[in-house]
């Protein structure tokens, strides 16, 4: 059999269309399939977002970047809502700032945002007040939260505004889940899931104001499909997933970001060659990232290269014999 | 890889192995290519398979050859290719003759219709490749399980065109840049022959030295000539033989017959044990710089993040200095001094790497000539280049199933395959470091039928005995084994020493152990001196 044509270097991509759009009165020209939020910054204007990551597919649910589109009846979600020739987006006006305003006062009276980066400002630059709610309801005890039904609700208390609040679950020596934080915003179940790593561990569970993340029946980590790559931590926008070495940091007060530096150097094990941001603070790694834009990696790494570098820094105990293996 | 349409993933547990590539293997199924996966468990790689051909453990040649004659006989060659750009091939064609479906189907234990459905699904996908591992080469015919694969990708040209090809995927960060810069036996920087005088007298040139004109010994060979007595003296760099190498009795006496044993480590490893001297050498993927080359030939920067421990130094320096009491002054050279060294020596591999580039480019796949060249996405596309532009022909290789060198009998009824897991790596120096919930230990996968059938419970302690040794480890069910095999890693050779068991017979070609097959008996612990059972 012969082959009549034999394609050998990359298939030829068809050049796209550009789309032309006007976003706060400025012409913009993007390739078609671009976001509104991504014809946004390539002219410097910044729209929040949670739920939103370069490398995951929007699934547009946690409503802060929500922009006008003249002739729209509603705001339009910017992360997913595609450009269209002739667009007149307003970003920042009157009625979106209102709305925004809304959404992050809902979100900061119910849920912990102490570790978001970057939302003191925001709530500031909107003027939040999260307290006019009403003083926040007790923490739910371990576990209630996990074990709400769907259609048993029980009635809202008018005293207190309803919160995630709830004790962090930490049930491995790799990761602390603190659902207190947690924004719903999907991207570690997109992470662990068709994005990325595949894996299933976790899903929604639950409707309405007792949707959280969950494992299969709630089960803990090690007794989950997990298998501890972090990807899903690399992801999260609040700090709800932590490395435990990041949590019990912060717990007794040890973390200091700005005292960090951070260097990107190759993984140290198997022959893929992902590229490690190693955080460092006082000569001690503390924390590995990979950069989304790598091509290898888009952010991703697996247990070993996000976990395993703990050997370069074991202090030899004064008289052991510190021999690298078996000290299990 | 995420454009392909067929990929065959042959003797490789990628998922578990290669986490990241595997989101891009993934990315591929999602957009429709179709996996087959060869490999005698049925691991969580094959698991994502469209078709699994859970072939007997060393049976790969038989399995490539079958297929190979089911492609020729089907008419499915790309004639025009084979005749174009290969050498061989009727010589091929007349040797894989004999390898008909029922006879690979009994040779491998892959039924016969899977093997024609593979056969005609690689040969009429307009894009397939195939990658594979440590199943492939950790074989006594290593050399000639691969040249089976490159057969079948020749035969069908798949070869040097997007989404085609052969990748073997590497199991360490740098193995391939190890080959690249020259630290192999035969190979001067960027695989530039030692044996050939011209070569030779340019290196001779460039280092004013006089080089002894021939390739050294693989590390397999050096092993015997240290039992031998033919080797006095060693010098390893980062390396564990003790426990990583088959046979580990054997490796650890010839060290031990050595009048000098130099190791320079990171930490003290069961090798740096023996050693009369250890040099503490900082870890240059963290706390030095230097660069790597991974599975796609892409050399990327390493980076210093950390300062080493107080006494560690920097590798580089340790060499340099060593070299200085030897009589030659290097310097202090840096890493980047040394690198552009290697670009000098090795233009046509690596003259447009320079750092700057490196860094800009997210790293550089060889060959990169010049500072204009943009790297090689993949490899041997002047196959399809007419007239001279296509250069020599590409061979096909003739090769013949063997089979392992230890089978299977009434004494070692069982087949004892090794390989590694997700969260471990190799012999542990490194992942033993840091806390896992998946860190279980070693554990003796066996198949449920086995089990059974010796008495053995989960997780109850079983003894494992193969000629060379024995070794005591808790039984863990898995029915992704086939009855007759068991699989352990070495991850956790303090606790038990898989490698005492495993064989010491190597490829003549490559140098690879055969640690992919040996006959073991396995016996509850409890059955034996009845005290050992915990």
């Amino acid at each position: 059999m012969t082959t009549p044509f034999v394609q050998i270097r990359r298939p030829d991509r068809e050049p796209k269309k550009m789309v032309e759009l006007q976003v706060d009165g400025i012409a913009v020209s993007v390739p078609e399939g671009t976001t509104i939020l991504g014809a946004a910054r390539t002219i410097g204007i910044d729209i929040p977002t949670l739920c939103y990551l370069e490398t995951l597919r929007p699934v547009n649910v946690c409503r802060v970047c929500m922009v006008e589109v003249e002739g729209s009846r509603v705001l339009v979600p910017s992360c997913s809502r595609a450009a269209e020739p002739g667009m007149i987006v307003r970003t920042g006006n009157d009625r979106v700032k209102h709305t925004r305003k809304m959404v992050l006062e809902l979100l900061a009276s119910s849920v912990d945002l102490s570790t978001t980066p970057g939302m003191a400002a925001l709530l500031d630059e909107y003027e939040c007040d999260p307290e006019r709610y009403g003083p926040p309801a007790p923490p739910a005890a371990a576990g209630v939260r996990d074990a709400a039904v769907c259609g048993h609700h029980t009635p809202p208390n008018p005293d207190f505004a309803a919160t995630l609040a709830q004790p962090p679950i930490v049930d491995n020596d790799l990761y602390v889940r603190d659902y207190a934080k947690c924004v719903l915003c999907y991207k570690c179940v997109e992470a662990c899931g068709v994005d990325h790593q595949n894996t299933f561990a976790i899903a929604v569970a639950g409707r309405g104001f007792d949707a959280r993340i969950s494992t299969e029946l709630a089960v803990t980590l090690p007794d989950s499909a997990c298998v501890y790559c972090g990807n899903c931590i690399a992801v999260c926008p609040t700090g709800a997933l932590m490395a435990k070495r990041e949590f019990d940091m912060r717990g007794d007060g040890s973390w200091h970001e700005e005292k960090q530096t951070s260097a990107d150097t190759i993984c140290p094990y198997c022959g893929v060659g992902c590229t490690l941001t190693l955080h460092v603070q006082d000569n001690e790694i503390v924390k590995a990232t990979s950069p989304l834009d790598n091509g290898i990696t888009m952010g991703n790494l697996c247990i070993k290269g996000r976990f395993g570098w703990r050997f370069v820094q074991r202090k030899p105990e004064a008289g052991s014999q510190e021999a690298g293996t078996g000290a299990l | 890889m995420e454009e392909t349409d067929v990929v065959f993933l042959w003797g490789s547990n990628a998922r578990a192995a290669h986490p990241i590539w595997f989101h891009h293997l993934l990315k591929g199924i999602h957009n429709g290519a179709k996996l087959y996966v060869m490999d005698p468990r049925r691991t969580e790689s094959a698991q994502w398979a469209d078709v699994w051909l859970g072939l007997n453990v060393g049976s790969d040649i038989a399995l490539s050859n079958t297929m190979a004659r089911e492609i020729i006989h089907a008419g499915l060659v790309h004639q025009e290719f084979v005749s174009n750009a290969t050498s061989g091939y009727e010589a091929y064609k007349a040797s894989v003759e004999s390898y008909t479906l029922e006879k690979g189907a009994l040779l491998t234990g892959v039924p016969a219709d899977v093997i024609r459905d593979a056969a005609h699904t690689f040969a009429k996908a307009d894009r397939a490749m195939i990658c594979w591992t440590l199943g492939i080469t950790q074989h006594h015919d290593a050399a000639d399980n691969v040249l089976a694969l490159i057969n079948l990708c020749l035969l069908t040209g798949h070869v040097g065109r997007w989404g085609c090809g052969c990748n073997p995927l590497r199991g360490q960060n740098n193995v391939q840049g190890g080959g690249d810069m020259g630290a192999i036996p035969n190979k001067y920087p960027g695989f530039q022959e030692i044996t050939d005088p011209s070569i030779q007298a340019r290196f001779e040139k460039h280092w004013t030295v006089k080089l002894q004109p021939e390739a050294g010994r693989n590390l397999t060979q050096m092993l015997h000539a240290m039992a031998s007595g033919e080797m006095t003296s060693l010098y390893v760099i980062g390396e564990n033989p003790v426990q990583s190498d088959a046979d580990g009795h054997h490796v650890e006496q010839a060290l031990k017959g050595l009048d000098h044993l130099v190791v320079q480590e990171i930490v003290m490893t069961k090798t740096a044990e023996l050693a009369h001297v250890v040099l503490p050498a900082a870890a240059t993927w963290c706390e030095g710089e230097g660069t790597v080359t991974n599975s796609e030939r892409r050399v990327q920067r390493c980076r210093k993040a950390s300062e080493p421990p107080d006494g560690a130094k920097d590798e580089l320096w340790i060499i340099a200095q060593i070299a200085k009491r030897l009589g030659h002054d290097w310097g202090t050279p840096t890493a980047e001094e040394v690198w552009n060294e290697f670009r000098e020596v090795a233009p046509e591999f690596a003259g447009g790497m320079s750092y700057e580039r490196l860094d800009a480019l997210n790293g550089i796949q060889w060959p990169c000539p010049d500072e204009s060249h943009p790297g090689t996405t993949f490899l041997h596309e002047r196959l399809w280049e007419k007239g001279e532009k296509r250069g020599p022909a590409a061979p096909f290789t003739v090769v013949r199933h063997e089979g392992p060198v230890e089978m299977p009998d009434a004494e070692f009824p069982l087949l004892l395959t090794t390989g590694r897991r997700l969260e471990s790596y190799n012999t542990g120096v490194q992942t033993a470091g840091y806390d896992s919930p998946l860190h279980w230990g070693e554990m003796l996968d066996i198949s449920p039928e086995d089990a059974a059938r010796l008495g053995i419970s989960d997780n109850e302690e079983a003894r494992i005995t193969s000629r060379r040794g024995s070794v005591v480890a808790p039984a863990h069910i898995d029915r992704s084994l086939r009855a007759g095999m068991v699989f352990m890693t070495f991850h956790f050779p303090e606790n038990v020493a898989t490698n005492l068991l495993t064989l010491d017979v190597s490829d003549p070609k490559s140098g690879t152990a055969e640690f992919k097959a040996c006959a073991v008996r396995v016996e509850p612990s409890r059955a034996l001196a009845g005290s050992a059972h915990t």
